[in-house]
């Protein structure tokens, strides 16, 4: 498959993913709602007295943003199992890889949006500094969110025709989430102690290096998922 | 064979209880290194087992390879559920608690759960043809994963103790621990081997009853 149009083909599948989700757009909705939700179980569960704010925003931003996470993955092949437009899309002629980088990017747009959403939210609701540390925020950030969708991308492509799907995901994507997760949560309570770089640059680096091999594993695996 | 492993493994009890000097600082609880440490080696060999048998899988489509990963798998899974028993066996004397979320534990609990996930996955897909091959997708991933655990460990300083024979320098244990150690994971080794054989037999028959169209509980 060449190059140009292994992108190509992706950016099709994207697009049409993001397409379908723009006209309806109850996904988003639905994640924005859920955000606000969670954040304000978070508020009223905590005690201002006895634990300040900075000491628990890594831990309410990340368990946020794995649930919407878990959210876009159960939706992502959802879309294909009506009309039987799996095979529709697997009978036209593009690459596997296509498919799967196209599902890929489709998925992390949508996290991408709701953690754009949920950032400036927590910042507001719990009165933490985030604009100045935006930069290494948004690193970790983009390297967490890119590690647990491109495996819950694969799996969810397994899941979606069993029984139980919704619960399904998560049980086995499970371990897989929890390392880039446990990664990012200690990366950005650090962030906001205000720690220097070198500091979490140990978890920054397992972060890319678990993106990297995993995108690429399921990337070589996807079609053993979809083919007979 | 596998009676064979359970009567050396009672032979390597004897041996730790009664012939190895007892640990000086931690006292006879110490003893249970010898159940706790080959299960966790096992625990995670199974798993890249069960991963190298996935990636032939899916290259050669031979179904005796599936049924030896899934075979692979129920043992680690047992394998992994004796370290999670013994490990807070022995650190509820030492450490003062069962539990703590250290990476090391917290990654021993992590293959538990990927076991579980791959058991899960297999028992939800009905296909024999789609459920090998996710279950391979699975193994896979599972595989790689062990690693990473594995070399988290040495970014994270903490209670559960450091490596001390798999690390750059030689081992710091006594000789005659060391020996027991070997043994005991020669032991397990056995064990883990008779475990498969069997189960993989008896993935056979049922996969033929299967075949047939009769239930299948395995």
């Amino acid at each position: 498959m060449r190059s140009p149009d292994l992108l190509r083909h992706a950016w099709t599948v994207a697009a049409k993913d993001l397409l379908v989700e723009f006209r309806s757009r109850t996904g988003i909705l639905s994640a924005a709602v859920f955000v606000v939700l969670v954040l304000m179980v978070f508020n009223f569960g905590r005690d201002p007295t006895a634990v300040s704010n900075v000491v628990l925003v890594p831990s309410i931003l990340w368990v946020t943003f794995t649930f919407a996470a878990i959210l876009a993955l159960n939706r992502a092949f959802q879309l294909e199992l009506e009309n039987q437009a799996l095979d529709g899309l697997l009978l036209a002629p593009i690459g596997r890889g296509s498919i799967y980088l196209g599902k890929l990017v489709a998925n992390l747009l949508f996290v991408a949006t709701v953690e754009v959403i949920g950032v400036p939210l927590v910042a507001l609701f719990f009165n933490v500094e985030v604009w100045s540390h935006i930069g290494p925020l948004g690193g970790i950030i983009i390297l967490a969110t890119i590690g647990f969708v491109a495996i819950g991308t694969l799996f969810s492509a397994m899941t979606v025709r069993t029984r139980f799907a919704e619960l399904l995901l998560p049980a086995v994507l499970l371990p897989f989430m929890i390392l880039p997760l446990a990664w990012a949560t200690l990366a950005t309570t650090s962030v906001f102690a205000g720690r220097p770089l070198s500091e979490m640059a140990g978890w920054l680096k397992m972060l890319a290096g678990y993106d990297i091999v995993f995108v690429v594993l399921s990337l070589l695996l996807f079609p053993a998922t979809v083919n007979e | 064979m596998t009676a064979i492993a359970l009567l050396l493994l009672a032979g390597v009890y004897v041996r730790a209880l009664a012939y190895t000097p007892v640990e000086r600082l931690q006292g006879l609880a110490q003893k249970i290194y010898y159940l706790h440490v080959p299960a966790a080696v096992w625990a995670e060999t199974a798993m890249i087992i069960v991963g190298i048998a996935s990636t032939f899988y899916l290259f050669l489509k031979d179904p005796r390879l599936d049924r030896f990963a899934y075979a692979s798998a129920e043992v680690g899974t047992v394998f992994a559920v004796l370290m999670l028993t013994t490990g807070p066996l022995w650190g509820k004397p030492i450490w003062g608690t069962w539990w703590t979320w250290d990476a090391r534990l917290t990654l021993a609990l992590f293959l538990f759960l990927l076991y579980v996930g791959y058991l899960l996955l297999r028992s939800a897909v009905a296909d024999p043809g789609s459920r090998a091959r996710f279950a391979a997708v699975l193994g896979i991933c599972g595989m790689v994963l062990v690693p990473f655990v594995h070399f988290s460990v040495y970014l994270f300083r903490t209670l559960h103790p450091m490596p001390i024979l798999l690390k750059p320098s030689p081992p710091s244990l006594p000789v005659s621990m060391l020996t027991t150690l070997l043994m005991s994971l020669g032991v397990f080794t056995l064990l883990y081997v008779g475990f498969v054989t069997q189960r993989y037999a008896l993935g056979s028959v049922s996969e033929q009853l299967e075949g047939m169209g009769g239930t299948d509980n395995a």
